[in-house]
């Protein structure tokens, strides 16, 4: 019963350090740093990927399946609008903006997991191009300054 | 009796996770089988899984588990299992605790994904979960009542390799497991296998419930290879199991898994079905509790 009691305090605090450990994780990714950190990860992506086109560039309804998938899965971290949110950066931002689609599918896919995005490689290659086709309807908005103000603090 | 107040706490902790904020899930229909996806950052999935068990000259039993799997970073998650089961015409026991940890040690994916598996757990002689078959696990050694086995008392340490990969929507899992009883029992091993895919790639452009891209279906095989002086699939079970999860919109996953016995140490049948529900930002609400920022 004791061991027992001493391994269920265990448990307990290791999950009790892993709390904070989320928090600071996606801490680290927010809007504390400057823009060019916050989307450096996109110019890691291989020449090869960079140049990927989305096969669902034509597809009428891409767009509305991808703004669903967004809300179920990206929303809780970068805002409904997709402006940033308390965990993940603006999605409206020129430097996502002016990324390729295959950029992004190639991000999307290998996430940033050290600075916590997971790899979103867990849903079909056809749902996160209609992802890509989603986030890439939403544009820079057209107030000057307010894309890349809005990086969350 | 003991196992009230335990059931009583799986029961609160599921009302728990009815009534905070669901995301929907993604999940794979494995049950025995890991994949290489871990639990989004800060999300927590209370899960339940029941398995209905044949036995040959003995009682059938149901034994059940509760999961609470928390991602606590994008490369680690962390799960802890409470186990019980009850056997037919004989008791229902309490069989004790799991504590899982997966790590991905990889920043991008691959054609094949590792991840690492340590599991610590302490059970009784009563545990009927078949979370996994390891060494010689076979069908006769359920025949003892529970009465005998809740005397035995196992604390064991459990490594997993899970290697996955993905090929045009199909998931290919494979798991090679090695345990180790902290007493002096020789280090036993034994593998899982899993093939799925979701009934459609694409995701429809309306909210749909009964949607095929909700569904996903596959099979799983897994069993025992035997321990260190004996490796092998000699005095081993092992077992094929169809599997089907339904992802609802409304943030549920219902899974179902028949899995037959491949040979005469194996049981006959054992039916699995689990309930699960993801609730976002779990570790935010935990950390504002305490007066962190998220």
């Amino acid at each position: 019963m004791k061991a027992t009691l001493s391994t269920l305090a265990v448990c307990a605090g290791l999950l009790a350090i892993s709390l904070p450990l989320a928090s600071q994780e996606k801490g680290s990714k927010v809007g504390i740093k400057p823009n060019a950190d916050v989307y450096a990860e996109l110019a890691k992506a291989p020449e090869k990927a960079r140049n990927r086109l989305n096969p669902l560039e034509n597809d009428s309804e891409a767009v509305a399946a991808g703004r669903l998938l967004f809300e179920d899965h990206c929303a809780e971290c970068h805002g409904d609008k997709a402006e940033g949110g308390k965990k993940g950066p603006n999605l409206r931002a020129p430097e996502v903006q002016n990324s390729t689609p295959g950029t992004l599918f190639w991000l999307l896919t290998n996430g940033v997991v050290r600075k916590g995005m997971p790899v979103w490689s867990k849903l079909p290659e056809p749902q996160r191009w209609q992802l890509i086709r989603y986030l890439k309807s939403l544009g820079v908005p057209q107030e000057p300054g307010s894309a890349s103000s809005q990086i969350p603090r | 009796m003991k196992i009230v107040p335990s059931l009583a706490f799986l029961f609160a902790s599921s009302l728990f996770g009815v009534f905070l904020s669901a995301a929907v899930a993604q999940e794979r229909p494995y049950v025995v089988t890991y994949d290489h996806y871990l639990e989004e950052p800060g999300n927590l999935e209370v899960e339940y899984f029941s398995t209905f068990g044949t036995q040959h000259n003995g009682n059938d039993f149901h034994s059940y588990w509760m999961e609470f799997e928390y991602g606590a970073t994008a490369w680690w998650t962390t799960e802890f299992y409470l186990d019980g089961q009850t056997t037919f015409h004989d008791s229902t026991v309490f069989s004790g605790f799991k504590w899982e940890n997966r790590f991905r040690p990889l920043k991008h994916e691959h054609w094949i994904n590792p991840i690492l598996y340590v599991e610590y757990e302490d059970v009784n002689g009563t545990d009927k979960t078949l979370k996994e078959v390891i060494g010689h696990d076979v069908e006769s050694d359920f025949l003892e009542s529970n009465a005998e086995t809740r005397r035995e008392h196992e604390r064991e340490l459990e490594f997993k390799l899970i290697l996955s990969s993905n090929f045009k929507g199909w998931n290919v899992s494979e798991n090679i497991i090695a345990a180790k009883n902290l007493s002096n029992v020789p280090w036993e091993f034994g593998y899982a296998l899993g093939v799925s895919r979701p009934l459609r790639l694409k995701a429809s452009a309306t909210r749909c419930t009964f949607c095929r891209q909700n569904f996903s279906a596959g099979i799983e095989m897994y069993g025992g290879l035997g321990d260190r002086y004996s490796f092998g699939l000699k005095d081993t079970a092992h077992y094929l199991a169809p599997v089907a999860a339904w992802n609802l919109p409304s943030g549920w996953t219902l899974r179902l898994s028949p899995g037959f016995g491949l040979n005469d140490n194996s049981h006959r049948l054992l039916l699995r079905w689990g309930l699960s529900r993801e609730i976002t930002g779990f570790g935010g609400m935990v950390s504002r509790m305490f007066g962190g920022r998220s």
